[in-house]
């Protein structure tokens, strides 16, 4: 199987949790896998990627244009990051905008809509609402892990739900087991809506 | 048998479970962005019998380093690039003594810069110091380079740089590791001060050995396994080294027939191999990051065999200077070198909407901010200067609180400090240092300050750990790597015994108190230390959240004052954004109607 699969938000979202188990779960499906994370000072707040590749790869990072699947943790990180887009490829986006200290300061107005818009227009995408899909589970934090059943779900990620599944099983706490669980299972309940 | 595991790790892991598995006895470092991994792997796997250290400064793990490789130990040096012209005055000199054990110095560049404060190339640094330099162009490649560069310091006796960037450090792949067996025997330390005591004569000698035992490293690097011709017999050639080879690799996927030369050993330059590889071809072009070394190694080797051969790259502007180069700019460059036609590419999003920027900020609850705003308070309408230093805090400089003037380099805050009040005996001169960069390079600079009767007021950041590499523990925080339960050495006596006679340890959190600390200490001469103490909030538990009550005037003030991320406005309206809130309570401070409630300082 040949996949690249760009992650993309803002840093503190989870988005290298959701990046280590989606690698996880296709080399334990017998594939070769390299990734690469932002790490640093992009951390505090700034726009952070994971590229993940499955299959042949020589760069650790999707060149432009070879994307197959963008999981954006918000709005305008999935337009900064478009570009590294399939031409036939998918985006899943999270409609809840996080907004930057200095939009707060400089009041510009970023409220995430103008970005979903031009996302619609542009390419394939499956927007999802972070807090109606999580409301359940008490917390937006459980996000990371819903995206990936919206991934399963949408069946374009090429990985089963058992292979994630158990990967999430192996890397959170044992106390959130179950929350996680339910988030996945929520998230591919979405994604299934969209099944190609 | 022995049991292998496959093991999904990131460059840097590769790194040091390649170490590990070259039965390195010795590992010291100095935490930097993008190396900072190396050890940590280290300590997360086992190594018995393998002395593990944080140094203070990379001139002390690179002395600590070198004296055990003198017994024959094999020993192992990380830091950053910058980390690299800390530890020059040892790597200089002992590239002149030379080692007994295998000795790897691991300098991790930064192309971009990311998370650095220059764009240097250490493979100058080897051509300066005369010593081979490594370069590998993936994890899987670092993790069997690694074990290579012990081998060769061990044959030529010589220390050895190995110099990842940050998109080899931060790539994760898969590694077959097989089971630890362990750090290598050695012989230790036989006394012969002709050979381990550095005097004129004995570096003249040398340097006339160094540089023929080079010309034979160089020979021995032409048949090195990583160094390599691979594709089609072309009249045009393309030359790379590191993660650019894997970006040119990309490219080939669809020209498989263009002819590349693969550089892993920089310095000495295996010309024997170029030669090889340049038979038949007119025009190459030079295709790395950073400075346009293996180019200028190309043009010298060009020049002294009289070849007719073009010689692209930086030097005539087809790469860029700065900067990291990428799949797509590489396969830009080589479709123009090579007159192949341009593959489309992504989606153009020239037409999107103005994106946000995202600059990165202090984390909502940082102490840091609270001891910059209390500086600023105080010195409201006064003239002041601001020397500000490596490490998280360096982002007190962004709006709203505008509180770093100057970043320099490691302890540059303190001795910058003294320089303003030299200059300008009226405006009080304050140098922020954090508890980590205090420790590596701050105190000799509080030594000058009260040596020179300097007037000056020293704000230690002190949040018990070093932050912005990832936690990694320091002197004042009484743990080591090697799991020790150790002294702390103390900060404020540290200041005391150097002669700072006034030094005050304040909560940051407590905003009348450090204002009070600050305005203390402007009425007195000399020096004068503020140390502002409170854990960094990625290691501590948050107590609380904020909220907003119905008092709230919307005047937005302390939007406006502090900056903290967690304070946002939805639909106009002042609001606390519960997940990221730590409760450190700085903005109840500040509301003018008390409308933010529910603070820790309460």
């Amino acid at each position: 199987m040949n996949k690249n699969i760009l992650i993309c938000g803002v840093g503190g979202q989870g988005t290298v949790l959701a990046s280590k188990i989606i690698a996880a779960s296709a080399m334990d499906s017998g594939n070769a896998v390299h990734s690469a994370e932002t790490i640093g000072m992009a951390q505090r707040g700034g726009s952070v990627t994971s590229h993940v590749r499955i299959g042949e790869a020589y760069s650790p990072l999707i060149p432009y244009g070879e994307a197959d699947m963008i999981l954006a943790f918000e709005p305008a990180e999935a337009v900064r990051n478009l570009m590294y887009l399939k031409k036939d490829g998918i985006v899943i986006v999270n409609s809840v905008p996080v907004k930057p200290v200095t939009e707060s300061l400089n009041n510009t107005g970023y409220d995430g809509r103008d970005m979903l818009i031009y996302l619609n227009k542009k390419c394939k995408c499956i927007v999802i609402d972070a807090k109606e899909l999580c409301e359940p589970f008490g917390s937006s934090r459980y996000f990371n892990i819903a995206i990936l059943g919206v991934a399963v779900g949408s069946g374009r990620l090429g990985l089963t739900k058992e292979a994630v599944l158990d990967e999430i099983c192996k890397r959170v706490p044992a106390k959130f087991i179950d929350t996680n669980k339910a988030a996945f299972l929520a998230g591919l309940e979405k994604g299934e809506q969209y099944e190609a | 048998m022995v049991c292998r595991m496959q093991e999904y790790v990131m460059g840097n892991g590769a790194i040091g479970l390649g170490a590990l598995a070259a039965g390195v006895n010795l590992v010291s470092g100095y935490p930097g962005t993008p190396s900072s991994e190396i050890v940590e792997t280290i300590s997360k796997y086992p190594h018995d019998g393998v002395h593990l250290e944080w140094s203070v400064n990379e001139k002390a793990a690179m002395e600590v380093a070198a004296s055990a490789a003198y017994g024959g130990a094999r020993t192992l040096v990380t830091m950053k690039q910058v980390g690299l012209n800390v530890a020059a005055d040892p790597i200089m000199s002992l590239a002149y003594v030379g080692v007994k054990g295998g000795m790897v110095v691991v300098s991790a560049d930064d192309p971009g810069p990311i998370s650095s404060q220059t764009e240097q190339d250490t493979r100058r640094f080897a051509d300066f110091c005369r010593i081979p330099v490594f370069d590998p162009s993936s994890p899987e490649e670092a993790y069997q380079m690694i074990q290579d560069a012990f081998e060769y310091s061990e044959k030529y006796k010589t220390p050895v740089l190995f110099r990842p960037t940050t998109r080899v450090c931060h790539a994760y792949a898969s590694i077959d590791n097989p089971e630890y067996c362990g750090p290598k025997k050695y012989e230790g330390f036989v006394k012969d001060s002709k050979k381990w005591v550095i005097f004129p004569r004995l570096s003249f000698a040398n340097h006339n050995m160094i540089e023929k035992r080079n010309i034979e490293i160089g020979r021995d690097f032409s048949s090195y396994k990583f160094n390599k011709i691979e594709g089609g017999n072309s009249k045009k050639a393309v030359i790379t080294s590191g993660i650019s080879y894997s970006y040119a690799k990309e490219y080939m996927k669809y020209h498989e027939d263009i002819k590349l030369i693969k550089i892993a050993t920089a310095y000495p330059f295996p010309e024997d191999l170029l030669l090889k590889a340049l038979e038949g071809v007119k025009e190459v072009i030079c295709l790395e990051e950073l400075s346009p070394f293996i180019e200028e190694q190309v043009l010298k080797i060009i020049g002294k065999h009289g070849l007719q051969i073009r010689v692209s790259g930086k030097l005539d502007g087809k790469v860029p200077h700065s900067g990291e180069n990428s799949s797509n700019q590489v396969a830009a460059i080589l479709s123009d070198f090579l007159g192949t036609e341009k593959l489309s590419g992504g989606f153009d999003i020239s037409d999107a909407p103005a994106l946000p920027m995202r600059p990165p900020v202090l984390c909502a609850g940082c102490p840091h901010r609270a001891s910059f705003y209390a500086v600023k308070q105080a010195m409201k309408g006064k003239k002041a200067y601001f020397c500000g230093d490596i490490g998280c805090y360096t982002l007190g400089n962004a709006m709203p609180l505008d509180m770093v003037d100057t970043c320099l380099c490691m302890g540059a805050g303190i001795t910058m400090a003294q320089g303003f009040h030299w200059i300008d005996g009226e405006g009080t001169c304050f140098g922020f240092v954090g508890d980590s960069t205090f420790f590596a390079s701050g105190m000799t600079g509080v030594v000058n300050a009260v040596y020179n009767n300097a007037d000056m007021i020293l704000c230690v950041l002190d949040n018990s750990t070093t932050a912005m590499t990832g936690h990694q523990p320091h002197p004042g925080i009484g743990r080591n790597m090697m799991g020790q339960i150790v002294d702390k050495v103390d900060i404020k006596k540290v200041l005391e015994g150097i002669g700072v006679h006034k030094v005050i340890t304040v909560n940051p959190l407590n905003l009348k108190e450090s204002i009070d600390a600050v305005n203390e200490c402007e009425k007195l001469p000399g020096v004068k230390a503020i140390i502002f103490k409170s854990p960094c909030i990625a290691i501590s538990k948050p107590d609380k959240k904020l909220a907003i009550s119905e008092k709230c005037i919307q005047c937005k003030k302390c939007i406006r004052e502090i900056g903290c991320p967690a304070l946002i406005t939805v639909d106009g309206k002042v609001t606390i954004d519960e997940s990221l809130c730590t409760g450190c309570g700085l903005c109840s401070q500040i509301c003018p109607v008390s409308a933010i409630g529910g603070g820790c300082n309460e």
